[in-house]
C-alpha cells in the first residue's frame, strides 16, 4: 500500500491547481453575477485546455486522450471542483460513454469530442423519470429504416454548448416476473436534427452559469447510424460507462470542501471576538478539526475507489460510497464554513454562501443520496437472500 | 546555443509566510514549495528560444536541498532537455547565499559550456537580486539585467531593461548572462504530455563539494519579524470631518 502521489501525479495536481486559480477563479464573479459565461471567456478556457494536452485526459491515448488512469483522472477532477462548473465545463472531459462510439460513428462523435471541436451532453432524466430510470416515457418506434423520437427530457446539464447530445430513449417493453420492463436505446443526436429542439431549463440555486437545459423531440426522425452500442443496448452502456459521472461528483465535492475549508481555517485563525482569534474557542475549533477530518476520509474513499477501477475489481459499491460520502460532506463542511464567518458567510461579497448554495446540488445529481444509499445496501444484501 | 537556465526551489508565492517564533527565518516545514517565478519566466523565455531555433538545448540546473528534484521536474515538464541537481543543504531551512550559488553556477558554465545563462532577477524568499550580476563578474561575460525584451541575433544580444521610470534599452555582446523580469513572458502551464515524460528525461545529481565551493554562510541573520498588520480604516462622514481627523493624526 501507498499512500501518496507519484512525482508525475503531484505534477498534474499542481498544473491543475494552477490552471484553476489563474484562468478559473478571476471569473468566477462575474459569472456568478450574470448567469452567463461569454463566449470568448469559454474559447479562451477550452484552447488553453487543448494546448496543454489535458482536453479529454480521460480518453485513452488510441484515441487522441492522455490515458489518464481513474486515479488520475480523480485527481485532475479534484483540482478541477475547486473552480466554478459553469468555467471548468469548458476544460472539456466528454463523457467516457463516447467509447462506444463503432465505424463512423468515432469519426463524427469520438474523435471530434476528444479533439475539443464538438461538445457533448447526456439525456437520460424527464419531468416523470428521475431515480426511476426505467420509467422513462420518451420513445422511439421504427418508421421505415429509421426511428422516431418523441417526448422530453429535463435537467440536461451543459446542453446549451453541446453540438450533439447522447440520448437514451425507451425502445420497447418487455414482460418480466417483476411487471413490464422498459427497454432502453442511446441515441446521438445532432443539435439542428429536424424535430429536435433545445430550450432553457430552470433556474438553479447551485452552480448558477452551468446552465440545465430542456430537449423536446417531436417526430425527430434518426437513421440507425445515430445508434450508440446495440438497439435496446441502452442499460448495458449505462451500466457500462456511467459509473464515471458519480466518481466525478464525489471528487469534485473533495476539491471544493478544501478550497472552502483553507478560507474557513483563515478565517477561524484571523477573526477576532472576545479579544482572540475565534478559533481559540473550542466550539470553532473543534468544528475545524471535524470538518478536516471528513475531507481526508471523503479524499481517501474517493481515490480509492478510483484506485480500484484501475485495478479492475468491483468497485460499483465503493464508487457509491464515494459519492455518498463527498456529497454529504460538502453539505456539512460549507454550513461549518457559513457559520464560521457569521453573517459576512451569507452575503455575496464572499463566495462561501455561493460554495453553501452550490454544494445542495451534490447530494441530488448523478443519483440522489438515497439511490446511492439503495445500490450499497443491495450490494450487501441481496447476495444474503435479504 | 546551449542556455543554462539556474531555477530555485521557494516557498509558494500563495502561500502566507509565517515567521518561525524564534524570528530565526520562516517556516518551511509542511509548506507548499515551488519554482521561484521569476525562474519560471527564463525557463519559459529558454524554450521560446528553442522553439524559434535560436537555442539547441536548454538546461536547468538547481543548488539547494535534495527536494529540489521537484523544481528541476518542473522545469522539465515545462520542456527544458535536462536537468542538474546540485545538493547543497540538508536542511530545508538552510539558504545558500548568492555568492555560493554564483560560484558553483560558475563551475557549471565551465563544465557546460553555455551561450547563454538566463535567470531570475531575485528569488522571491529573501529578494536578494544579486545571483545573476555575481555570476557575470565571475565570469567576466556581459550582464543584462531586469529584461522585459530580450532579442538575440548572432554574437549579439538586445536587451530592454525595466529601470526605475521607464525602459533602457541595452546591446550587449554573447555570452551572457540576463536576468528576467515579470513582464518578459506568461509562463505556460506544464503540458501533460511533458508531464509524463518529464521522468524520462536525465536529471544529473552532483554536491556543493563535486564544484570545491564553500556555501558556509557569510551573512548572519539577526532577526526575522512579521510587516505590521495594517490598521483598520474609518469611514468619515463629511470633508470637514476628514480635515479635521488628519489635523489630529498630525497629516495635516
Ligand atoms: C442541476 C441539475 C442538472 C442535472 N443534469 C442532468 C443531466 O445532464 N443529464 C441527466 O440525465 N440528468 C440530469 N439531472 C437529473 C438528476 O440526475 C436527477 O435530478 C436525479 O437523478 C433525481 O431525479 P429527480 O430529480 O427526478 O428526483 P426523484 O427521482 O423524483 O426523487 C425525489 C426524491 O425521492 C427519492 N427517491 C426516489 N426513489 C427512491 C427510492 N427507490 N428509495 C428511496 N428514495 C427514493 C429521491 O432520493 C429524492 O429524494 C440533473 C439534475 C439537476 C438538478
Amino acid at each position: 500500500m501507498q499512500f501518496g502521489p507519484t512525482e508525475e501525479q503531484q505534477m498534474i495536481v499542481d498544473t491543475v491547481r494552477r490552471f484553476v486559480e489563474t484562468e478559473i477563479y478571476p471569473h468566477e464573479a462575474e459569472v456568478e453575477r450574470t448567469g452567463e459565461v461569454p463566449a470568448e471567456l469559454a474559447e479562451a478556457i477550452k484552447s488553453k485546455c487543448i494546448e496543454t494536452g489535458f482536453y479529454a485526459c480521460n480518453f485513452p491515448e488510441e484515441v487522441g486522450g492522455a490515458g489518464l488512469s481513474h486515479l488520475e483522472f480523480a485527481l485532475v477532477e479534484r483540482e478541477l471542483g475547486r473552480g466554478s462548473m459553469a468555467l471548468t465545463h469548458f476544460f472539456g472531459r466528454p463523457q467516457n460513454i463516447l467509447m462506444a462510439c463503432e465505424g463512423e460513428q468515432r469519426e463524427r462523435y469520438l474523435l471530434p469530442a476528444v479533439r475539443g471541436e464538438r461538445m457533448d451532453a447526456l439525456a437520460m432524466t424527464e419531468p416523470g423519470a428521475g431515480s426511476d430510470v426505467r420509467g422513462m416515457t420518451c420513445s422511439a418506434v421504427r418508421d421505415g429504416g429509421d426511428w422516431v423520437l418523441n417526448g422530453t427530457k429535463h435537467f440536461i446539464s451543459g446542453a446549451e454548448h453541446a453540438d450533439f447530445i447522447i440520448v437514451f430513449v425507451a425502445t420497447g417493453e418487455d414482460d418480466t416476473p417483476r411487471g413490464k420492463k422498459k427497454r432502453i436505446t442511446t441515441f446521438l443526436v445532432d443539435r439542428g436534427t429536424p424535430g429536435f429542439t433545445i430550450r432553457d431549463g430552470y433556474n438553479s440555486v447551485s452552480h448558477r452559469g452551468y446552465k440545465n437545459m430542456i430537449l423536446d423531440f417531436d417526430n425527430c426522425r434518426l437513421p440507425d447510424a445515430q445508434v450508440l452500442g446495440e438497439v435496446d443496448g441502452g442499460f448495458a452502456v449505462m451500466n457500462e460507462w456511467l459509473y464515471a459521472t458519480r466518481i466525478t461528483v464525489a471528487t469534485m465535492s473533495v476539491g471544493r470542501a478544501r478550497r472552502v475549508f483553507d478560507m474557513a481555517l483563515a478565517q477561524a485563525a484571523e477573526r477576532e471576538q472576545f479579544g482572540q482569534p475565534i478559533g481559540k474557542f473550542q466550539g470553532v475549533g473543534f468544528q475545524i478539526a471535524d470538518m478536516i477530518t471528513e475531507i481526508d476520509a471523503a479524499d481517501w474513499l474517493t481515490l480509492a475507489a478510483a484506485w480500484r477501477l484501475d485495478q479492475g475489481l468491483p468497485a460499483n459499491r465503493e464508487i457509491a460510497s464515494a459519492k455518498l460520502y463527498s456529497s454529504e460532506m460538502l453539505a456539512r463542511v460549507t454550513d461549518a464554513a457559513l457559520q464560521i464567518f457569521g453573517g459576512m458567510g451569507l452575503m455575496d461579497d464572499l463566495p462561501i454562501e455561493r460554495f453553501w448554495r452550490d454544494a445542495r446540488v451534490e447530494r441530488i445529481w448523478d443519483g440522489t443520496s438515497e439511490i446511492q444509499r439503495h445500490i450499497i445496501s443491495r450490494d450487501l444484501l441481496r447476495p444474503l437472500g435479504a | 546555443m546551449k542556455v543554462l537556465v539556474p531555477v530555485k526551489r521557494v516557498i509558494d508565492y500563495n502561500v502566507k509566510v509565517r515567521v518561525k517564533s524564534d524570528g530565526s527565518g520562516v517556516d518551511l516545514a509542511n509548506v507548499k514549495m515551488s519554482m521561484n517565478p521569476f525562474d519560471e519566466i527564463a525557463v519559459e523565455e529558454a524554450i521560446r528560444l528553442k522553439e524559434a531555433g535560436k537555442a539547441e538545448e536548454v538546461v536547468a540546473v538547481s543548488i539547494g536541498v535534495k527536494q529540489s528534484q521537484e523544481t528541476l521536474r518542473t522545469a522539465l515538464a515545462m520542456g527544458a532537455d535536462r536537468a542538474i541537481l546540485i545538493v547543497a543543504a540538508d536542511d530545508v531551512h538552510t539558504d545558500i547565499e548568492p555568492l555560493a550559488v554564483a560560484k558553483i553556477l560558475k563551475a557549471v558554465i565551465d563544465e557546460e559550456a553555455p551561450g547563454l545563462v538566463l535567470c531570475g532577477k531575485q528569488a522571491i524568499d529573501n529578494d536578494m537580486n544579486a545571483t545573476g550580476q555575481m555570476l557575470a563578474a565571475l565570469t567576466g561575460w556581459s550582464q543584462g539585467t531586469f529584461a522585459s525584451e530580450l532579442d538575440i541575433e548572432g554574437d549579439s544580444a538586445t536587451v530592454t531593461r525595466e529601470v526605475d521610470g521607464g525602459l533602457q534599452t541595452i546591446k550587449i555582446k554573447m555570452p551572457a548572462i540576463v536576468s528576467v523580469d515579470l513582464r518578459l513572458n506568461e509562463p505556460r502551464y506544464a503540458s501533460l504530455p511533458n508531464i509524463m515524460k518529464a521522468k524520462k528525461k536525465p536529471l544529473d545529481e552532483k554536491t556543493a563539494a563535486d564544484y570545491g565551493v564553500d556555501t558556509a554562510p557569510r551573512l548572519e541573520i539577526v532577526k526575522t519579524s512579521e510587516p505590521e498588520t495594517r490598521k483598520a480604516g474609518e469611514i468619515v462622514g463629511s470633508v470637514d470631518e476628514l480635515v479635521a481627523k488628519l489635523k489630529e493624526a498630525g497629516a495635516l
